[in-house]
């Protein structure tokens, strides 16, 4: 899994993004045990400290959480995934729109637009 | 107690000042960049750090400890151009290695070599430039250090290399230790460091968390170098 970063964006708010795909798409399952930060960090050919932001910044919002001696592991708590689901999901939408407003087009034209997509 | 502290350092060689009020501290466990244009005294500072040059004023403790053999025992250092008998095999300079330094790890050095596909009984002579300056950075890696101070590791080698070199320091420094790496390619390291150091005329002009300066700039630390050092 080696990760493409862009240099004008903190790379640990970079991380937390990738990881919340993972979450989301259940690459990492509710209850799961996750790697060790430096086995993150190899993976993700990032900074060992940066990869240990992203992941404080997620168990902040309780998406992961630490067994004192055991390491992290994602959530048992499956609403608060769905929740970031439905959140990245609404977020997504919206840039569609914003992206199909500044060239004219409305709400009813944008979602013709989405119907004509075949899968 | 910091792995690394400098306190008001001043350098001048005859009557011109090298560099001036130098003050940096380093805590273990941290990638630094140490970055500035060419001739702003980056070389010099290094060299301070691994007492090859006396200060003119100042003090430079290295776990509490003011610079001097005891130091060089915990530093690993990259210079920028090497220093290595060229006549030898990589095998003999592991040898020399070995001898020379209590905490040379030779299975982690031929390791590494053997990643890189360097062959332990070529001559170093024989080899092309970015071959011999990967050997070096392998030696100087498989060293147990606190301190890693990599002069202008990028400056020889191809991308696909420099890659590979940044995840050697990635994946081979200790929690414990701290990596300074000079260069000027900052683009090409930028992801990999925690804090960054510009140095220009001597000077200190900027200090601080990368991340946190990409937040405040909205740009990329290559970026505002670039803005700051315009020509």
């Amino acid at each position: 899994m080696e990760l493409s970063f862009d240099n004008n964006i903190p790379i640990y708010i970079q991380l937390l993004e990738y990881m919340k795909i993972y979450l989301i798409s259940g690459v990492f399952k509710c209850g799961e045990k996750l790697p060790s930060v430096r086995d993150f960090a190899t993976t993700f050919k990032v900074n060992p400290n940066t990869m240990q932001k992203a992941l404080a910044e997620l168990e902040s919002m309780d998406l992961i959480y630490t067994e004192r001696t055991n390491g992290k592991y994602v959530t048992k708590d499956e609403n608060l995934i769905a929740k970031l689901k439905d959140e990245y999901a609404l977020t997504l939408a919206k840039s569609y729109f914003e992206g199909m407003r500044k060239i004219g087009l409305g709400k009813a034209d944008s979602i013709k637009y989405l119907e004509r997509i075949d899968n | 107690m910091e792995l690394l502290e400098i306190k008001n350092l001043n350098k001048s060689f005859d009557n011109k000042e090298i560099l001036k009020n130098i003050n940096i501290n380093v805590s273990g466990g941290k990638i630094i960049g140490l970055l500035g244009k060419n001739g702003v005294g980056k070389t010099t500072l290094i060299k301070l750090i691994n007492d090859l040059l006396t200060p003119t004023s100042g003090e430079i403790l290295v776990n509490g400890k003011k610079v001097g053999v005891e130091t060089k025992k915990v530093i690993s250092y990259l210079p920028e151009r090497t220093y290595l008998n060229k006549n030898m095999k990589v095998s003999e300079v592991i040898d020399y290695f070995k001898d020379f330094y209590d905490n040379f790890d030779e299975n982690k050095a031929k390791k590494l070599l053997k990643d890189l596909d360097l062959d332990v009984n070529e001559h170093l002579s024989k080899m092309s430039k970015g071959m011999q300056e990967k050997v070096s950075l392998v030696l100087v890696m498989s060293r147990n250090a606190d301190l890693y101070i990599l002069d202008e590791p990028l400056g020889g080698v191809d991308p696909a290399t420099r890659d590979y070199i940044l995840d050697t320091i990635l994946s081979n420094f200790n929690e414990k230790a701290s990596v300074i790496i000079s260069t000027h390619l900052i683009a090409d390291i930028e992801r990999i460091l925690d804090e960054v150091i510009f140095i220009d005329k001597g000077e200190i002009v900027l200090q601080g968390d990368a991340d946190k300066l990409r937040n405040k700039e909205k740009a990329s630390i290559d970026e505002i170098f670039r803005r700051m050092f315009k020509c």
